[in-house]
């Protein structure tokens, strides 16, 4: 008789890696839609170079270190996604590919891998783009649509120019913008999938969102133009819920989530950048690890409130 | 007390074993700083490496009769005193140079690679030992700081040592000539350093073995 002897927990969950990741890619099924119905082809093309710059650069990283290749966890294909939704629809093909280069080889493979980077590979890509080469990353194009006679229509980003753009535009995504952060109906979209599939929690986006709201209200600004317009949905839903990057335990979470809505608002109101997204995340990465050891999970066998030894 | 090594034998592993700034990770705050171009950071290899060798000379001397408590304050003034007479040959003879390099230069004083070498090899080596490790020091640095320099000269203008290098249509990247590039591309020097020598030492395990 062949007994398999394990320690407890006994109860099998089917949630794998390919599973979660899977399900992020199908919750930004409509983002990827309406960024295309939005802006083109040409935003379809950078997202297909992104996801296989990813996806080729996770394979050559993983034989080159003579790990065992684990592309099938679908991460890189999130990662490239990610990125390409997070870049202005007429950036260049090399741009998407460098920054997706970026984010698996330098910020992911360098430090050990999926689980063991810092920061999330898409925000880290999206800052060295910024910093890089802000002038193919700070150019805002009105959304022409699919059957369009012109290419693009160059624009200002509706964070500049506060109320151009009615709560409907805002929300519908008809305005200028990176590709996937535009049609908050699409997010929400995904958002619901997420939920529905116990993929993600509601406590990271729900704070993140009440914070942006309360604090760019606090320091005078229209706080619903403010959640609506730039990437605060898209991040909240997508990159502040990073498994590796956010902490643990839901204070830790609640406080990461505020303190990326409070950093969004300084940023965007007293800041240099009219956007700030891509920073506080970032920030708050860096932060997770202190919180998490604050907000300490109770280990499993002691009393609340015990001292544990070696903790 | 460490093996007595060959000088032959200290100035090379000054260069490639113990580089300092790749493999012991010593001066890394000019290396980040003023390693914007190539010829910035030769400059500054340069520079630190002079005054690396005057204070080791100078502390191997004295050896027998700095006190063992206040040894570092002693170090610190040797140092500076080279320092500071560094400063005013580059600002002579290189004024462009030394306005790039600024406040740094004069922070050569307090730069830990100085003081390293002067605590843990001058102060309990002969005047000749202590040549030998700073040369061999001094010309690692200096390597290594040209590198880096080079590096993030080539991928954020596509130049190295102002000569163009990469087509005219390359697009920077700017991030290399900021701090945060440079950071980078330090930890990828000393990354490559690191499997390099990983590599080697297999190699001589493998040949006694």
């Amino acid at each position: 008789m062949n007994l398999h002897l394990s320690p407890a927990p006994h109860v099998h969950s089917n949630q794998s890696t390919r599973v979660l990741m899977r399900n992020v890619l199908v919750a930004l099924i409509p983002c990827v839609v309406a960024g295309i119905c939005l802006f083109g082809y040409s935003a379809a093309l950078l997202m297909l170079a992104s996801v296989l710059t990813a996806v080729v650069a996770e394979y050559i990283w993983q034989r080159a270190t003579g790990n065992k290749v684990r592309v099938g966890d679908l991460s890189a294909v999130v990662t490239g996604l990610i990125l390409a939704l997070n870049l202005p629809p007429q950036a260049p093909l090399w741009l998407a590919v460098v920054g997706s280069a970026f984010a698996i080889v330098i910020v992911k493979g360098l430090f050990g891998g999926l689980g063991d980077n810092f920061i999330n590979p898409a925000m880290a890509a999206r800052a060295l783009l910024l910093a890089s080469w802000p002038r193919y990353m700070t150019v805002w194009t009105a959304p022409t649509g699919l059957n369009s006679s012109v290419d693009a229509v160059s624009a200002a980003t509706p964070l500049l120019t506060p109320g151009s753009y009615s709560l409907g535009q805002l929300f519908l995504g008809n305005i200028p913008g990176s590709v996937g952060e535009v049609c908050k109906l699409a997010i929400l979209l995904g958002l619901a999938y997420l939920l529905f599939t116990h993929t993600i929690t509601w406590r990271i986006p729900a704070v993140m969102v009440a914070s942006t709201f309360v604090f760019t209200w606090l320091f005078g600004k229209n706080p619903l133009t403010s959640v609506l317009s730039g990437g605060v949905l898209f991040a909240a839903v997508f990159m502040a819920t990073d498994y590796v990057t956010c902490p643990m335990t839901a204070p830790g979470q609640f406080v990461y989530a505020a303190g990326i809505g409070l950093v969004i608002a300084l940023i965007r109101c007293f800041g240099g950048y009219p956007e700030g997204v891509t920073y506080a995340i970032l920030l708050m990465n860096i932060a997770a690890p202190l919180l998490d050891h604050v907000f300490k999970r109770r280990v499993y066998g002691y009393e609340k409130g015990a001292k544990v030894q070696n903790g | 007390m460490a093996e007595k090594k060959s000088m032959g034998a200290l100035l090379i592993s000054g260069l490639l074993k113990e580089n300092p700034l790749l493999r012991l990770a010593l001066g890394l705050c000019p290396a980040l700083a003023v390693t914007t171009t190539a010829f910035n950071g030769l400059g500054m290899g340069i520079a630190t490496a002079c005054v690396l060798l005057c204070t080791s000379v100078v502390v191997s001397l004295l050896r027998d009769l700095l006190p063992e408590k206040g040894r570092f304050v002693a170090f610190l003034v040797i140092s500076a005193a080279f320092a500071t007479l560094a400063q005013m040959v580059l600002k002579g003879w290189q004024p462009a140079l030394c306005a790039s390099l600024g406040i740094f230069v004069p922070l050569i004083a307090v730069n830990c690679l100085i003081l390293n070498r002067a605590d843990a090899f001058a102060a309990q080596n002969s005047p000749a030992a202590a040549i030998a490790d700073a040369v061999g020091m001094g010309l690692g640095y200096i390597v290594a700081m040209t590198l880096t320099g080079a590096v993030r000269e080539l991928l954020g203008a596509g130049t190295v040592f102002g000569q163009r290098v990469l087509a005219a249509g390359y697009q920077p990247v700017l991030l290399a000539v900021m701090p945060a590039g440079g950071l980078l591309v330090v930890g990828l020097l000393i990354g490559i350093a690191n499997a390099i020598a990983a590599r080697h030492s297999g190699k001589k395990e493998g040949e006694s073995a």
